[in-house]
């Protein structure tokens, strides 16, 4: 009779199926700056499944709480998984019934120890989280990516985003932008990973969050421009490619 | 009073529908040395009476720092109150830890509060016989709660506990209107005088005595010894004199729960 192998090693444990190996329904970079009233953040609406463009109305943004808005990159289910585990935490927050309330530093901090904690056990939860918010007029951006490294910025991004778009916001981004400018600059830097990001769509949000609370916008698409004369007789200098 | 027939555990009810158990771990902290506190909008104070057993021996600590933000003073079964106390830093250390913020001192008191009630539930348990009382800052401002061995808790302006409180509390009835807007120093000097009130006519040295303060921008912290005794000297060269009450027209409703200890001494303590 065939034994199971005991060379599984320490690296397994029995529950191995319920790891996280590679994710499957992805979403792309997130972009989130701050600005005069408070946070903006931006993401397109697409869910990846590999290289096709699987799902085109996926809301990447949630607001959390009173005070914190999170967004999200990477596998989708586990960014569910997430909203579940801040709609118990901010639950029980409510529950206390004191004048109270988790900010968010607190929800950025909480959500640390479960990435770094899940990590450590071999199953990340497959995300780059975007958390920022507003609590009494103090302004708060910060990321954690899936392995629970984590840290807080005037602007922060997510995969693609930060090689696209950090250097846009590194150059642009200055303290009290108005709300205008702060969304012009998202719209570069989502316009350039529009162009240049195999996974991204053209249909996004921008939310805004503020003392007053969270607004997320409309789902609408950035304008492009494709009239580049190099596109319009593309073979000019190599006769016969393509 | 004759109540020795339904005394016997905790979970045995008085006709009356008193637990007496739980009654008695309250006359504990009644025969503790006093401990008492105040607070302002910004600041809360504690002091104790710290009397040592033998002139050999030292005193037993009876204020305990929880964290930056919160104290406790405590009065009873000293152990009982150790252990409380390495329960409340045990939560507030791993609160920090979790969402790198302090833990928000009314959210703490409940779950002492909770912690105390299990122990009027189960037979093979005997209630806390330590009464706390527990200050610190969170969102809303300064606060001051007393946590009873019953399980409940009160917040309060001003409270005194221990013995020899009442004279305390006397004091501070007729003074706690004006607490809110005390500026640190002089909350610091209330103290001091309602400690000086619960001596019954002994001097009030700082060897005896141990005051602490919490505050917006001051970590929680003891006085060292000089400090207290330079303070304490400060008020007693000017003399007994109390500055006249202003009338100041506060109507907080927690003010109401200042003059509430008066009434414990009659009625079965968890009426209130």
């Amino acid at each position: 009779m065939e034994q199971k192998p005991f060379s599984r090693g320490l690296l397994s444990s029995e529950a191995d199926s319920q790891r996280t190996l590679y994710p499957y329904v992805t979403g792309t970079s997130v972009v989130a700056l701050k600005y005069k009233d408070g946070i903006l953040m931006a993401a397109d609406m697409g869910g990846s499944y590999g290289s096709t463009l699987r799902y085109k109305t996926v809301e990447r943004m949630k607001s959390i709480g009173k005070h914190s808005l999170l967004g999200a990159s990477g596998e989708l289910s586990d960014f569910q998984e997430i909203l579940r585990y801040l709609d118990e935490l901010i639950l029980y927050d409510n529950m206390w019934d004191d004048g109270n309330s988790l900010g968010p530093k607190e929800v950025h901090s909480y959500l640390t120890r479960v990435m770094y904690n899940r990590r450590n056990k071999f199953n990340p939860l497959w995300n780059s989280l975007v958390l920022g918010g507003v609590k009494n007029g103090q302004k708060y951006l910060g990321m954690v990516s899936m392995i629970g490294v984590n840290f807080e910025d005037d602007h922060v991004a997510t995969g693609f985003g930060n090689h696209l778009a950090r250097p846009i916001l590194r150059e642009e981004w200055h303290e009290n932008l108005s709300f205008e400018d702060g969304v012009k600059l998202l719209e570069k830097c989502m316009r350039v990973l529009l162009y240049r990001d195999r996974s991204a769509v053209n249909k996004l949000q921008i939310a805004k969050i503020t003392d007053e609370g969270v607004t997320v916008s409309q789902p609408y698409s950035l304008k492009t421009f494709w009239g580049f004369s190099a596109f319009s007789n593309p073979t000019a200098g190599a006769e016969g490619s393509w | 009073m004759f109540r020795n027939q339904y005394d016997t555990d905790v979970t045995t009810w008085s006709p009356a529908g008193r637990l007496f158990q739980v009654e008695y771990a309250m006359e504990a902290v009644k025969q503790g040395s006093a401990a008492i506190g105040l607070r302002s909008k910004t600041h809360v104070v504690l002091a104790c009476v710290n009397k040592a057993s033998s002139e050999l021996s030292s005193h037993q600590k009876k204020i305990f720092k929880v964290d930056d933000h919160i104290g406790v003073a405590i009065a009873g079964l000293t152990a009982d109150g150790r252990v409380l106390s390495r329960y409340m830093r045990n939560e507030c250390i791993n609160y920090s830890f979790t969402y790198e913020s302090p833990l928000p001192v009314g959210r703490l008191v409940v779950q002492l509060a909770d912690k105390a009630q299990v122990c009027t539930q189960r037979s093979w348990k005997r209630p806390y016989g330590v009464g706390l009382l527990v200050v610190g800052l969170d969102e809303l401002g300064a606060h001051l709660y007393y946590n009873c061995p019953s399980g409940n808790y009160f917040e309060y302006q001003a409270f005194a506990i221990g013995s020899r409180s009442q004279a305390a509390k006397t004091y501070l009835e007729r003074r706690f209107e004006n607490f809110t807007d005390s500026s640190r120093e002089d909350l610091i000097k209330d103290a001091l005088i309602s400690v000086r009130e619960t001596l019954q006519g002994e001097k009030l040295k700082s060897s005896i005595c141990t005051v602490a303060v919490v505050g917006i921008g001051e970590a929680f912290h003891i006085l060292d010894q000089e400090t207290v005794q330079q303070l304490i000297d400060a008020f007693e060269i000017v003399g007994e004199d109390e500055p006249p009450v202003p009338e100041v027209g506060d109507a907080e409703a927690d003010q109401a729960e200042a003059a509430a200890p008066a009434a414990e001494e009659g009625a079965a303590p968890m009426d209130i």
